[in-house]
C-alpha cells in the first residue's frame, strides 16, 4: 500500500482526479447533453429523442440567423475595442503613474466598488439617465448644445454598447494591471537609457510584455458579450437581437432542441475565436 | 430514459381512502352531511395558472369560507401550457386562458364538468355559452371562449359548438384590451388602431413582444389601415402573416418604434417616462401609470377590442371527495366574492350579477355600468384608483365587451408565425 502511494504516476492521477471529476460532472456532461438535445425533435408541448438535422437545417437556412450572428459579432468587436483602450489606459495609469503601492491598491479597489452592486441594476440605471426626458438630454438642452432631445441615446446600438463597455471594462483592467505590475522596471529604465521616447517604450516594451493580460481580458470581454442576452434586450428596448436572445426566445416557446442547436453553434463560434486569439499569444508561456 | 414507477400508496390516496370510509360511515349512521364538512378540511387542492387571477387573497378566503386548502402556483403562460399538457398529476385545478385550452384539451388531461352541478350556470354571461353577449351580438374572430368551452360528454376530447351540458373550463376572468395613449403628449383625438403606425408618432410607439398577442395587435392595425383584409385574424394564413410582418418590419426600419416591451412593468415605465405616447397595453398597466399622477387613457377604438378570457379546468385525476371539493370551489368562485374582487381591479367576472352583491353601488356603477364615480374608487388592496367624477375608459360592460373584434387565439400556423415574429424583432 505504502509503495503504491509512492508511485508518482498514481499520486498524480489521484491529485488530478477531484478536479477532473468536478469538470466532468459540471462542464463536460452538461455540454454533451446540450449537443445531444440539439438533434432531438420537438412538438409544441414536448421534446422527443431522435437524431434529426432539422434544427440545424432551419438555423443555417434562415436569414435571421446570419443577421443575428453578425449583430452579435458587431457588439463584441466594438465593445472589445472600447474596453481595451479604456482598460489599458486605466491599468497603465495605475501601474506606472501611481507611485506608492497603497495608492495603487486603493485606486484599484475604487474601480471595483460599482461591482458590488448587481450588474442588472447598473445597466438599468442608464435607462432613466439616457431617456428622452432623462438627465443627459435635459442637461444638454439647458447648456444649449442641442434644441431637441437626442433620440439615439437610448434604445439603440449606442446604448447597448455603452452598457457593455460600462459593465465589462473592469474585466480588461484587472488582467492588464496584473501583468503590468510584473514588468521589471529596469527594462523601462533601460529603454529610456537607450534613447527610446515614451511612445517607443510603450510600443516596444510595455505592450509586448502586457500581451498575456490583454489576451485574458479580451477573452473575458468577448465571451461575456457573445453570451449576453439581457443587456441587449433592455438597452435596445427589445428592438435588436443577438444570439442569446434567439436562444431565450426558443426556450420561452419550449423549443429546447432548437435552442440547444443555436447554443452549440454559438459555443463553436466562441471557441473558434478564442483559439484564434490564443494563436497570437501563448498565455501559459508568458504568465 | 427510464420510467420509474412510484409506489401507489401516497399520503393523498390514504387520505382519500380514509375520507371515503368516514363519509360512508357518517352517512349510514347519521345521514347528515356534517361529517363530510369535517372531512373537507383535510382536502388540499393544487391550483396553478397565470398570475392574473392566482391571488393569495382567494386562497385565504377559500380556507375561511369552504374550509379546505388551496395551494396556488403562478407561472407564465408558456409554462402553464406545458404543465397542463404534460404533467396532469402535478395539479388538481388549472387556471388557464381559453386559447391555452384549445391546445391542451385534446391531450385529455382535463375532465369535463357537469353543468348541472354548477349552481349559477344559467347566470354565466352569454359570451361563454352561446358566444353572444346579447342576442343581437355578432361573434368575434379568434378563439372565442364558447367555441372551446363545451365538449361532447364526460370523456369528450372534441369541442362542440352548442351548450352540451359538459364544460371544458368554467369562465372566471376576462377583459377587453386596446391601445394605451398619453393624451397630454398627443393632444388630439385617437380613434383607430391605425394610429399606432402613424408617422406622426415616429419613435414614440411601442408594441408588445409576445408573439401570440403582438401579432393580433399588429393585425388590428393593418386591418384598420386598410392594407390587409383578414379571413380570421385569430387564424391567419401564411400569406396574411407575411403581409402583416412586412408592414411592421418596414415601420420598424423607418424608426416608428421606440422600444418593444415584454413585461408589465416595462410597459408602465415606457409610458410613464414619456418615451412612448401610444402602445399596446394591458388594463392594470394603465392604472399603474395613472396612479403616478400621469394622464393615460385606455383608448376605445372604432375597430373594437382584442379580448381575452380565462377559466378553471379540472385535472383528469381528480375524483371522490376532492372532486366534490373542486365543484364546491367552482360554485363558490361564481358566487360573487371573487367576482367582486376581480371587478374592483378592472377585470370582469363570469357572473356579474352575483359580484354586484360584493361591490358598493358606486363601484358597480363605475366598473360595470360606466357611470361617473360618486366618490374615490379604491381597488381591493385599498389603493385609490380613480378620483370622484372619473368615468371608466370605454364605458360600460356592454359597450366594452360588446365591441370585441378578436379573441386571443392560437393559430394553425403558430410555428410559422413565431419565426416571422423573430424576423421582425431581429430586423
Amino acid at each position: 500500500m505504502r509503495n503504491l502511494l509512492k508511485n508518482p504516476h498514481l499520486t498524480g492521477w489521484l491529485l488530478a482526479s477531484p478536479l477532473a471529476l468536478v469538470l466532468l460532472a459540471f462542464l463536460v456532461l452538461p455540454i454533451a447533453m446540450i449537443v445531444v438535445v440539439s438533434f432531438w425533435g420537438a412538438t409544441e408541448f414536448s421534446i422527443y429523442p431522435a437524431f434529426l438535422f432539422d434544427n440545424y437545417e432551419f438555423l443555417f437556412g434562415s436569414p435571421v440567423t446570419y443577421s443575428v450572428f453578425f449583430n452579435t459579432f458587431k457588439y463584441a468587436a466594438i465593445t472589445w475595442a472600447f474596453t481595451l483602450v479604456i482598460g489599458f489606459t486605466v491599468a497603465y495609469f495605475l501601474a506606472f503613474h501611481v507611485r506608492t503601492l497603497t495608492w495603487q491598491v486603493a485606486l484599484f479597489l475604487l474601480c471595483t466598488i460599482p461591482f458590488w452592486t448587481s450588474n442588472i441594476i447598473r445597466m438599468i440605471s442608464w435607462i432613466p439617465f439616457l431617456g428622452r426626458n432623462g438627465l443627459a438630454n435635459s442637461t444638454l438642452i439647458s447648456w444649449g448644445v442641442i434644441d431637441e432631445p437626442l433620440e439615439w441615446l437610448l434604445f439603440s446600438d449606442f446604448s447597448v454598447i455603452l452598457a457593455f463597455v460600462h459593465l465589462y471594462t473592469l474585466f480588461m483592467v484587472v488582467p492588464i494591471f496584473n501583468t503590468m505590475m510584473r514588468i521589471d522596471r529596469s527594462l523601462i529604465e533601460a529603454a529610456y537609457d537607450n534613447g527610446a521616447s515614451g511612445f517607443q517604450t510603450l510600443t516596444n516594451v510595455i505592450i509586448p510584455l502586457t500581451k498575456p493580460g490583454i489576451m485574458i481580458g479580451s477573452i473575458f470581454v468577448v465571451t461575456l458579450v457573445m453570451g449576453d442576452f439581457i443587456t441587449v434586450r433592455f438597452m435596445s428596448g427589445s428592438q435588436s437581437a443577438n444570439v442569446g436572445r434567439l436562444i431565450s426566445n426558443d426556450i420561452a416557446l419550449l423549443q429546447y432542441p432548437s435552442a440547444a442547436a443555436t447554443a452549440v453553434v454559438l459555443l463553436a463560434t466562441v471557441l473558434l475565436i478564442i483559439a484564434v486569439l490564443l494563436r497570437f499569444v501563448d498565455i501559459r508561456k508568458e504568465l | 430514459m427510464k420510467d420509474f414507477t412510484t409506489p401507489k400508496l401516497s399520503r393523498r390516496s390514504v387520505l382519500k381512502g380514509a375520507a371515503a370510509t368516514v363519509t360512508a360511515a357518517g352517512a349510514s349512521t347519521l345521514g347528515a352531511p356534517m361529517i363530510w364538512a369535517q372531512n373537507i378540511k383535510d382536502v388540499t387542492l393544487r391550483q396553478f395558472g397565470t398570475g392574473v387571477s392566482n391571488l393569495n387573497e382567494v386562497a385565504q378566503k377559500v380556507k375561511e369560507d369552504l374550509g379546505f386548502t388551496l395551494e396556488m402556483t403562478a407561472l407564465d403562460s408558456d409554462a402553464v401550457t406545458q404543465r397542463a399538457a404534460t404533467q396532469p398529476d402535478s395539479f388538481d385545478i388549472a387556471d388557464i386562458e381559453y386559447w391555452i385550452c384549445k391546445k391542451v384539451w385534446p391531450t385529455g388531461n382535463l375532465q369535463a364538468m357537469d353543468v348541472s352541478k354548477i349552481k349559477n350556470y344559467d347566470k354565466i354571461v352569454g359570451i361563454f355559452r352561446d358566444g353572444k353577449l346579447t342576442p343581437e351580438s355578432t361573434i368575434a374572430q379568434g378563439t372565442a371562449p364558447h367555441s372551446v368551452g363545451f365538449t361532447t360528454g364526460p370523456d369528450g376530447t372534441e369541442f362542440v359548438a352548442e351548450e352540451s351540458g359538459w364544460m371544458t373550463l368554467i369562465p372566471t376572468i376576462y377583459n377587453a384590451d386596446t391601445l394605451g395613449i398619453r393624451p397630454d403628449l398627443i393632444g388630439r383625438e385617437i380613434s383607430t388602431w391605425a394610429e399606432l403606425l402613424n408617422p406622426e408618432f415616429k419613435g414614440k410607439a411601442s408594441i408588445l413582444d409576445i408573439s401570440s398577442i403582438g401579432i393580433m395587435d399588429a393585425a388590428m392595425v393593418c386591418e384598420a389601415m386598410g392594407e390587409i383584409a383578414y379571413g380570421d385574424k385569430g387564424n391567419m394564413t401564411k400569406e396574411e402573416i407575411d403581409k402583416t410582418m412586412a408592414i411592421f418590419i418596414e415601420a420598424k426600419k423607418a424608426g416608428q418604434f421606440r422600444a418593444f416591451w415584454k413585461t408589465f412593468d416595462e410597459s408602465v415605465n415606457l409610458m410613464a417616462s414619456g418615451e412612448v405616447v401610444i402602445q399596446s397595453m394591458w388594463s392594470p398597466a394603465i392604472t399603474a401609470v395613472r396612479s403616478q399622477g400621469i394622464p393615460c387613457v385606455y383608448q376605445p377604438l372604432k375597430e373594437g377590442y382584442r379580448s381575452w378570457g380565462g377559466g378553471i379546468g379540472l385535472s383528469k385525476s381528480l375524483s371522490g371527495l376532492e372532486l366534490d371539493a373542486a365543484y364546491e370551489y367552482i360554485n363558490w368562485y361564481l358566487d360573487g366574492w371573487v367576482g367582486g374582487f376581480l371587478m374592483r381591479q378592472g377585470y370582469y367576472s363570469a357572473v356579474p350579477e352575483t359580484s354586484k352583491n360584493f361591490m358598493t353601488e358606486d363601484e358597480w356603477g363605475f366598473w360595470f355600468e360606466g357611470k361617473p364615480a360618486q366618490s374615490d374608487i379604491s381597488n381591493p388592496f385599498g389603493k385609490v384608483m380613480e378620483k370622484a367624477g372619473a368615468v371608466r375608459d370605454g364605458g360600460s360592460f356592454y359597450d366594452r365587451m360588446g365591441a370585441v373584434a378578436c379573441w386571443n387565439a392560437v393559430m394553425d400556423e403558430n410555428q410559422y408565425m413565431v419565426r416571422k415574429w423573430n424576423e421582425f424583432v431581429a430586423a
